[in-house]
């Protein structure tokens, strides 16, 4: 008897075009990575296998302190993103549904939805005002739209970590003579902690690879991996940005990983 | 014998939402629960049971009314300040610990030492025969030992009342029939009053010193299970405790007159007007023809049982009546459909309801 169900496997031509379209996606990564071993100069030319492009990249003093600056605000970002994101996720999860509610979601995830250049000039007037004003010029403003930005991301998989879990534990350990405070400690907490750590995770990789806000909001001298290696395309492109960018993929493969790992439904 | 009351409802009320949609989940409940009893709340889906052991649990505040434990006043105590733990539907085990951490939880919270702490978590493994298990997680569990675990937790800090909702509702009937026993069994070893839930009635009768009948948010009657079965004060528990039959009826001096015509005796009865009489199936038999306070009666269906027959008749106005009867050595009850019978109540059986 025919398959009744629709299947879109079976749809001519599905096969040939799952594997252009993968192809576009990867095929071009799979390039930027080879050509970091390349021992030439040029980037669609490849000349002989070597490390020399990583090893000129991990020397370079510009490429130390953009790392060093990337990851100062990534993980500055991601801690006060998934904190603030964790608060957000217990007061719209536990709880009866209230009036607003819809409202409140929409107002925690509109940096998704904003154009992201939009935010970024609307923080450079708004931060503009503020270096006037008080003549701070650190990172604390690069740390402060990170941080907003990547509220969101943290939020999703905290609250959907907090929707399925069972009320009702909550509840026993209530019963069980477990102050507030305790329930949330002993409880709470520790099984939301996957959802936590997954939602800092993702955090950190969104700070990581932002360009448009950074590269607006940025003092002078303040760039990161991202805004770095965009400064480079203007002027002579060598294999090292390849190499960067192999280990920028590296990390972000890793930690998204971990991530599926850990929101992965049964674990 | 004076009897403690462990816990008491006085006059509670509970209404969820408000305006036109407000749901009265408890209307007027008063009820006093005996120390030490096994008392089990029995109603249909939806009456307002895990509601009151909510008010009692204190996971809810009445609208109206109030709650009390051993005298006093708890109404608005929260449910970690009371000595009263619950065995809930769905477990709620936490399943980031092991067995005996979970066990253990309530006396940890209440701040015991250590050693205690484990000891008792030790005591309550071996009374639910669960000591294997004590380092396993909880989802390595099945259904039944996760049961055993729920109770065993609830049990540990010696509450002065273990509330139970629906606990074995979960469990298969070959389960459920043993931790019916087992229930029982930790109720008479540790003493604590247990408040326990079921839609089940044999359950109810089975198992309880004490049954409340609830439906739609009111308590219709508080008894021992032979007083709600033999003696049931109206209609609604009448028919949702074990099968009954129930035939229209007016007052006569001395008893009732059925629409046949046929006069039952009922004791204590005053008035005139028209009534309804019960009697249960085992407690109608066939009489031999002629005898004083025989019924005639036709039989319409015979169904065999086992250990008993059904029999189902109709009376000369057409009102139905089942009689349970006993089946013989060879199962045979000598009846045959359309054939002519003559009926008899078994004296003071047959009772008359209010409504
Ligand atoms: N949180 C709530 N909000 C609104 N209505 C509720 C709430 N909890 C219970 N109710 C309503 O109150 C009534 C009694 O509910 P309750 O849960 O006490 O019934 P129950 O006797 O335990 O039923 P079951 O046997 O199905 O568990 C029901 O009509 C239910 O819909
Ligand atoms: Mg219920």
């Amino acid at each position: 008897m025919a398959d009744r169900n629709f299947n879109a496997t079976r749809l001519p031509g599905f096969t040939p075009i799952a594997l252009i379209v993968f192809a576009l996606l990867y095929l071009p990564i799979v390039l930027l990575v080879a050509y970091s071993f390349s021992g030439g100069y040029s980037v669609s030319l490849f000349e002989g296998l070597t490390l020399e492009w990583y090893r000129k990249a991990w020397e370079n003093e510009a490429v130390q302190s953009a790392t060093l600056r990337s990851l100062t605000i990534a993980l500055s970002a991601s801690v006060i993103a998934t904190f603030c994101a964790t608060l957000a996720a217990l007061g719209t999860t536990r709880r009866k549904a209230f009036r607003g509610q819809t409202f409140i979601y929409v107002m925690i995830n509109q940096p998704l939805m904003v154009p992201e250049i939009v935010t970024a000039v609307a923080l450079l007037i708004f931060f503009a005002s503020i270096k006037v004003a008080t003549g701070y010029q650190g990172l604390g403003y690069l740390i402060a739209a990170h941080s907003a930005f990547c509220i969101p991301f943290a939020y999703l998989p905290i609250r959907a970590r907090l929707e399925g879990m069972d009320l009702s534990l909550e509840t026993a350990a209530a019963d069980l003579y477990a102050t507030p405070w305790q329930t949330f400690r002993r409880v709470t907490l520790p099984l939301l902690g996957p959802g936590i750590i997954a939602g800092a995770m993702l955090a950190f990789v969104i700070s990581l690879d932002d360009v448009v806000i950074t590269e607006f909001v940025k003092s002078g001298g303040q760039d990161t991996l991202p805004t770095y290696m965009m400064g480079q395309l203007r002027r002579v492109m060598t294999p090292e940005v390849n190499a960067i960018s192999s280990v920028l993929l590296a990390l972000t493969v890793l930690l998204l990983t971990a991530f599926f790992l850990l929101t992965r439904k049964n674990d | 014998m004076a009897q403690t009351i462990a816990v008491e409802a006085r006059n509670a009320v509970k209404e969820f939402g408000s305006g036109a949609s407000a749901v009265r989940a408890l209307d007027d409940v008063s009820i006093s629960i005996r120390e030490g009893e096994f008392f089990t709340l029995l109603g249909p889906s939806g009456c307002g049971k895990t509601t009151l052991l909510r008010l009692i649990a204190g996971f809810e505040m009445p609208s109206a009314g109030k709650i009390l434990l051993n005298g006093q006043d708890i109404t608005y105590l929260p449910p970690n300040r009371r000595p009263v733990n619950t065995v809930f539907q769905s477990y709620a085990l936490f399943p980031h610990l092991t067995v005996a951490q979970n066990i253990g939880f309530g006396l940890e919270m209440q701040g015991r030492p250590a050693s205690e702490v484990k000891a008792t978590a030790a005591r309550m493994l071996a009374l639910v025969k669960m000591e294997a298990f004590a380092n396993r997680k909880i989802g390595q569990l099945s259904g039944g030992q996760q049961q055993r675990v729920a109770l065993a937790r609830a049990l540990a800090p010696a509450p002065k009342v273990l509330l139970l909702d629906e606990p074995l509702s979960a469990l298969d009937l070959k389960l459920r029939k043993e931790m019916q026993i087992e229930l029982k069994r930790l109720q008479l070893e540790t003493g604590i009053t247990f408040v326990f839930v079921t839609h089940d009635q044999e359950e109810a009768l089975t198992m309880s010193d004490r049954v409340g009948v609830m439906s739609a948010g009111k308590l219709h009657q508080v008894g021992s299970p032979k007083d709600i079965y033999t003696r049931p004060v109206n209609r609604f528990v009448a028919s949702f405790i074990g099968e009954t039959n129930f035939l229209p009826a007016s007052k006569v001096p001395g008893g009732v007159q059925l629409g046949c015509g046929a006069v039952v005796e009922v004791a204590g009865l005053t008035g005139t007007g028209t009534t309804t009489l019960t009697v249960r199936p085992e407690q109608v038999r066939l009489a031999t023809q002629g005898e004083a306070g025989a019924i005639p009666a036709t039989v319409r269906n015979l169904v065999y049982f086992g250990t008993d027959t059904h029999c189902y008749l109709s009376l000369s106005d057409g009102a139905e009546v089942i009689a349970r009867l006993q089946s013989p050595s060879n199962g045979d009850v000598g009846l045959e459909t359309g054939q002519t019978v003559a009926l008899r109540l078994v004296q003071g059986a047959a009772q008359v309801l209010a409504d």
